[in-house]
């Protein structure tokens, strides 16, 4: 009980706490802060439109990438590979959620961004140049090079638990499945995934949370630039990356005001994205199991 | 001797084998489960599989549709001829075989994301039997029929098939089985889930769908065996837990002149 009313302190604190600290750039400025895309410390004008394109563009990017790969992997882990494949490379993703994010930059920034400049990028502008999301000068470091490093990252959590969960899809539905006449595929496609798509919502939630709150490998790839492309090559920057940038070197009290303002708004973010995948699993169970 | 449970069905005389296991073994892993069984299920007969726990008789239910090896590092040998062509062969498919013998499991087992009627047509839909939305609920509803469901269903098809008690669910996997029209309906201790007033629903409509299907259902319970089947096997474990056929013969004599002495300890409680 104590415990449990720790963690709402501590919520509730860190709200305060942020609401607090950022309270100089909550009055200075006000709800414009949102939709404003200056940043300029020097004649002290604020704004975090830039920084929360960075973010949610680069996360969603990072998410639906992740879930397609994610659930693929998990599903053919859990219902197609024989187990002498099936066990090493669940250990393998599994490993692979443990390696530190600065470690992901480095192979972002120095293998992954070239990469991309020199093939991936100038097929893209080649094949589907003619949107604005593929047009533009490449520079290598970006949204979408972010966006591909984050799913990287936040892969390991969708496949891992997507692969439990299928795991845990009691096999009587399975059997009753392939009883029909159905076969292995249709099983998993229409039976299988279909009786654990809650849960596996609720794992792309968690990965999108973290690739939200990412900092310092969007930050090595991204290009740090508070600036707002139609094209997904150009540079970008997020809201935790201009905090653990500029923290530092903050020297007015309203330019640390401001960064606590992302701070705030990252967290906002964060809560509604997480509240409302909580509330449409919620809808989503009630309707299946309504005793 | 004269055993104390009453038989109900006399055998039908001379009727056409339709499905015809011969020699049937299966293994789980290293494991030999059920050795050399073999029998013949006559054309709407219903069949019962007795025996005690371990014996082997959901093991070789399994093997008469091929779900059995549907599970890793299982495997069966033997043949099993369905209308005189073996589901075993080279080149036979299990997913024609599945759809011509269904399958009715001890648990009430309806997909929980699928409504109601999505559940009954969940088969041909999704085998390609069809797709065309009026035909599949006419299909739906001559299934739920059958399955004697539709009356306490057909105000609320859409709704989904958790909403519905343990007996109901059965009968809803039952005509779910149905939908996929097929010749032969393996049960499998389908009412041990069930209270006795859902149980004896079940045992009503088994009846009456011998009447268009053939029926083979593994049951613990001797009072329904003798209840339900005209024929009935008793299957043992020996003490390697390999099962093996004891005795096969008509219901009425299984109970009451049992040729095997074991048999014949099963059945007045003396084993298992």
């Amino acid at each position: 009980m104590a415990a449990t009313l720790l963690f709402v302190a501590i919520v509730v604190g860190l709200f305060l706490q942020l609401v607090h600290g950022s309270w100089e750039s909550l009055t200075t400025f006000g709800p414009g802060f949102i939709w404003s895309s200056a940043w300029n410390p020097v004649t002290n004008k604020f704004g975090a439109l830039p920084f929360i394109f960075g973010t949610v563009v680069s996360s969603a990017i990072a998410i639906v990438v992740a879930s397609v790969v994610g659930i693929a992997a998990a599903v053919f882990l859990a219902e197609f590979a024989p187990p002498f494949i099936a066990r090493p490379i669940s250990f393998l993703i599994e490993l692979l959620a443990a390696v530190p994010s600065v470690v992901f930059g480095l192979w972002g920034l120095f293998v992954l961004a070239p990469v991309l400049a020199r093939s991936v990028d100038p097929f893209l502008a080649h094949t589907l140049g003619f949107l604005p999301l593929f047009s533009g000068p490449i520079y290598g470091v970006g949204l979408l090079t972010a966006g591909l490093l984050l799913a990287l990252m936040i892969v390991p959590t969708v496949a891992a638990i997507t692969r439990d969960l299928i795991l845990a899809v009691p096999n009587e539905l399975r059997e009753a499945s392939i009883s029909l006449g159905a076969t292995r595929w249709e099983t998993t496609m229409r039976v299988v995934v279909p009786a654990a798509r809650a849960g596996i919502m609720g794992a792309c939630v968690l990965a999108l949370g973290r690739a939200l709150g990412e900092t310092i490998a969007a930050t090595m790839v991204i290009g740090n630039r508070p600036a707002i492309s139609a094209s997904l090559f150009a540079p970008s920057y997020t809201l935790s990356s201009v905090i653990a940038n500029e923290f530092t070197e903050a020297t007015s009290s309203l330019y640390i005001s401001a960064l606590l303002e992302l701070g705030l708004i990252l967290f906002v973010i964060s809560v509604i994205v997480n509240g409302s995948a909580r509330l449409l699993m919620f809808s989503m169970l009630r309707r299946e199991r309504p005793r | 001797m004269q055993a104390a449970i009453p038989v109900k069905n006399a055998a039908p005389a001379g009727g056409e084998v339709v499905l015809s296991a011969r020699s049937v073994s299966a293994w789980y892993g290293p494991k030999l489960a059920i050795r050399d069984v073999s029998m013949d299920f006559k054309r709407n007969s219903i069949t019962a599989l007795m025996g005690p726990s371990g014996c082997g008789k959901t093991t070789f239910l399994r093997c008469l549709n091929r779900i059995h090896e549907s599970a890793l590092g299982t495997r069966a040998s033997g043949e099993v001829l369905l209308d005189g062509a073996d589901i075993y062969s080279r080149g036979a498919d299990p997913i024609v075989t599945r759809r011509r013998i269904g399958m009715v499991f001890q648990r009430p087992n309806p997909f929980p994301t699928m409504s109601i009627i999505n559940n009954v047509v969940a088969g041909p839909r999704y085998t390609g039997i069809t797709r065309d939305p009026l035909e599949l609920s006419e299909i739906a509803e001559q299934a739920l029929r059958r399955a004697a469901l539709f009356d306490e269903v057909k105000d609320k098809l859409k709704a989904p098939a958790a909403s519905l008690s343990g007996g109901q669910q059965q009968r809803l996997c039952i005509a779910r089985a149905l939908a996929v029209k097929p010749e032969v309906l393996l049960m499998d201790e389908p009412t041990s889930a069930l209270d006795p007033l859902s149980t004896l629903k079940i045992e009503e409509l088994m009846q009456d769908l011998a009447v268009d299907f053939t029926v083979v259902i593994v049951t613990h319970n001797l009072q329904q065996a003798a209840r339900v089947s005209q024929f009935a096997a008793f299957m043992l474990g020996d003490e390697d837990r390999v099962g093996a056929l004891v005795e096969f013969a008509p219901t009425e004599r299984i109970f009451t002149h049992p040729q095997d002495p074991r048999t014949e300890d099963y059945i007045t409680g003396r084993l298992g």
